[in-house]
């Protein structure tokens, strides 16, 4: 009777205790799961499908086959490198499409679509969609003609078959720069119109700097802050969280007050005379009113990191070394400092993420030349209407943070990383 | 416990229900600060006063106007009954099917001398580039204001002088965008108002406007929302400053802050309500536009705020301040004395160049 299966263990009603076990994991397992699933349901509905479908406005180009289904079909027999307009009958689909979508009034969604590629299509939509009702027979073609010379233009056309694909890269590319021909060729813009890249890497060295700033500002903060008697260390605590809990917008007003050319700061100096009334200092509506603002207004994310790190360092280290024969100087930096290292990493990570994506403070201190690209981006968005291409640099700015954080981890590890 | 939960939540139904079988609720978005007030005075406190069941909210986010209105409108999910806008997006909104179409002389009230509404707004103010979704409020204009206390001797009083540095030296502000500075740099550059948008259409020309606009470039404190332009000035922050009519208006007359208008080559441009599609009630909407454009309503808005009422029959009707009593009409933009040189906006042109002037502009400004 002493066969393998009689061995294995049972429970009392008999299943063998294996699979009583993986039934009672497996039930606390969706036990678990359920009570997750508000919070995951509430991130997937708040956090994942917008940014998904951000993601996916960045490429999606349905609008203009949507719109004029008959010409983008009929257009694709035309070869767009030949020196010859399209042929009759692309010309009958462009009318009845044209027609029919003035009445939907969905014509002039995509004359908007293809003007961010050739100003004036836009018009050009609006006007032939006036005037194209009266078109009901053959020729379709002088007809079309003779409502604007555009149409006879090869420009027209090539943009129309370029664009009737359901996907598009032209705003990835308008987002790097570069713009695509008819042939498919990538080029640079003209000279005057490249601006994303020149903002992307504005963006990344300026948050860079008020990393940096934010770290050499918050270290000997949150030192002291470690250090001092709770006594006093709660007082300089609050100090520290009491701007964290102010209005953002009003911080940012203050600064104007202090730093403009007839603020606080510049009256103080004209005062006591360092400057004269007609040289008062310009220290805000550029670069220097967004790293000082920036920085302000980031500090506590670089401090309490530090802060929570640095309370967790036993003093027995420092005394340690410091009976060692270490100097002060070298106790603190051979001995204390490395131990603050994922308190850095932390900081760091989170002041120049915060950083990069920062809009409203650039708008308002940062003038003409501190300003970021989500303000850009927030033009897009709001103002020109170009969701496409607001789409295209956050997913790219997205990006950045993602590598970003990949080299981090890389390099510094992320399991080094401490938040608290 | 749970009983009084329970009793709550009917006693709340019913409360709910017993109010929405009442009031009716209209959401009117506009632009916030002395304008939105100047609308609550004229047409909403009035029209509630008259209608005991309509309560009126106000939304400040105009500025967002356009993206918000197509959002909602994409998402199904309109919650704005009224937009305010500027013409130049109301064609946009028109064009891609985002707001209603309006047929004027059944929406809104005829004049009082029986004029149908079609030929009492100002001509072709119903329709802003070829489009029929647009009720005109007010006539706006965005023009130059200076402190009288900057300059000795002469004062600045030509659109050419903005741009004089030596004459005229000290910060400017404008607004940081390219429409109205391209046409203005231009103009101060001797081009005849005429040829100023097919100037504009080539390349050289707006290189032409952009290197006149580096002249003053490192002065310019550039401004985003109306309320900056005015606060700059009386802060001392700038000299000359681009702003709204209105909003200058407000600083001298009502804060008495040392600042002057410079009407010259000032941009007319229009303000006026839209509806977006799928708006819930819409019988409730026409009511209140039918009584907050009429004549009397519109020549009331001009006792709050100096913008001209767009229809002719308002035009004679208006007076004086309300709290101030000084005559309205000589702050107002359309004033003969200010409008000999007004500058002819062209919506139509912007529509098609905008995208692409943004990034010439944006590109000019950040280097």
């Amino acid at each position: 009777m002493s066969t393998a299966a009689d061995d294995t263990l049972r429970t009392a009603d008999g299943v063998p205790l294996k699979t009583s076990l993986r039934r009672a994991t497996a039930r606390r397992r969706v036990r678990t799961f359920l009570l997750v699933v508000p919070i995951l349901a509430f991130l997937m509905v708040t956090f994942v499908f917008p940014v998904v479908d951000m993601m996916f406005r960045s490429v999606d180009n349905q609008i203009v086959s949507s719109v004029l289904p008959r010409t983008t079909l009929a257009i694709q027999s035309w070869d767009p490198g030949s020196e010859e307009l399209p042929p009759e009958f692309v010309y009958e689909a462009l009318v009845l499409d044209i027609q029919e979508s003035f009445k939907d009034k969905t014509l002039g969604r995509a004359g908007r679509r293809l003007n961010y590629e050739k100003s004036g299509v836009m018009s050009l939509f609006r006007k032939s969609g006036r005037r194209a009702k009266r078109i009901t027979e053959a020729p379709f073609k002088d007809q079309v003609l003779a409502i604007d010379e555009r149409w006879a233009d090869l420009e027209t056309w090539q943009l129309i078959h370029q664009e009737s694909s359901a996907l598009t890269e032209s705003y990835f590319l308008s987002a790097a720069d570069l713009r695509v021909d008819y042939k498919g060729e990538i080029s640079w813009k003209a000279e005057e119109r490249r601006i994303y890249l020149f903002l992307f890497y504005r963006t990344l060295w300026m948050s860079g700097l008020i990393t940096v700033f934010c770290l050499l500002l918050g270290y000997p903060i949150a030192f002291l802050l470690a250090t001092l008697p709770p006594r006093h260390s709660n007082l300089l605590l609050i100090l520290v969280l009491l701007p964290f809990w102010t209005s953002l917008l009003v911080r940012t007003t203050a600064w104007i007050a202090l730093l403009q050319s007839e603020g606080v700061l510049n009256d103080l100096m004209v005062f006591l005379g360092f400057i004269s009334d007609d040289g008062r200092l310009q220290m805000i509506h550029n670069k220097i009113g967004t790293f000082v603002a920036m920085t302000h207004i980031l500090l506590p994310f670089m401090i309490l990191p530090l802060y929570s790190v640095m309370k967790t360092i036993p003093s027995s280290y420092m005394r340690a070394a410091r009976s060692l024969g270490a100097s002060p100087f070298t106790s603190f930096v051979r001995v204390y400092m490395p131990n603050t290292v994922p308190g850095i990493g932390a900081g760091c990570i989170l002041v120049f993420i915060l950083s990069i994506g920062y809009y409203i403070t650039p708008a308002l201190v940062g003038g003409r030349t501190g300003t970021f690209i989500s303000n850009i981006i927030a033009l897009h968005i709001s103002e020109t209407l170009n969701w496409g291409l607001a789409a295209a640099l956050g997913v790219i700015l997205l990006a950045l943070v993602l590598l970003l954080y990949f080299l981090y981890d890389r390099i510094v590890g992320v399991a080094n990383m401490k938040l608290g | 416990m749970r009983w009084l939960l329970s009793s709550t939540i009917v006693a709340a139904g019913v409360a709910l229900a017993a109010g929405s079988a009442q009031a009716v609720d209209l959401t009117i978005v506009s632009w916030g600060g002395a304008y939105t007030a100047s609308q609550q005075k004229a047409y909403h406190d009035p029209y509630m006063a008259a209608n005991a069941d309509v309560n009126i909210i106000n939304d400040d986010n105009a500025a967002e106007g356009l993206a918000k209105v197509r959002a909602q409108v994409e998402s199904n999910n309109v919650t704005w009954d009224i937009v305010d806008m500027v013409a130049a997006d109301a064609i946009t909104a028109c064009d891609e099917g985002l707001i209603m179409e309006i047929d004027p002389d059944t929406w809104l009230a005829p004049a009082p001398d029986g004029t149908p509404a079609s030929e009492d707004f100002f001509a072709g103010t119903l329709s802003p580039g070829g489009t029929n979704c647009f009720i005109p409020q007010i006539v706006y204009s965005t023009t130059f204001g200076y402190r009288t206390d900057a300059f000795e001797g002469d004062q600045p009083s030509t659109i050419a002088d903005v741009f004089d540095m030596e004459k005229y030296p000290g910060k400017r502000s404008l607004e940081r965008r390219p429409i109205n500075n391209l046409e203005w740099a231009l103009l101060a550059d001797g081009v005849a108002p005429a040829d100023v948008y097919a100037t504009l259409s080539t390349d050289e020309g707006v290189q032409r406007a952009l290197a006149k606009l580096d002249t003053i470039k490192d002065q310019v404190v550039w401004w985003t929302k109306g309320a900056q332009p005015p606060q700059l000035l009386a802060d001392g922050e700038v000299v000359m400053a681009s702003a709204y009519n209105g909003r200058l208006f407000s600083a001298i007359a009502e804060k008495n802050q040392p600042i002057a208008m410079l009407w010259d080559r000032q941009v007319f441009d229009l303000d006026g309500w839209v509806v977006p599609v799928g708006v819930k009630d819409l019988e409730a909407v026409k009511a209140y536009l039918y009584f907050a454009t009429d004549t009397q309503r519109l020549a009331d808005q001009a006792k709050f705020i100096s913008y001209g009422p767009a229809r002719y029959s308002s035009a004679p009707l208006v007076g004086n301040h309300a709290d101030l009593g000084i005559d309205m009409k000589p702050h107002m933009p359309t004033d003969p004395n200010n409008a000999a040189t007004i500058f002819d906006f062209d919506y139509v042109w912007w529509a098609d160049h905008r995208a692409e002037l943004d990034e010439v502009f944006n590109t000019w400004l950040a280097k």
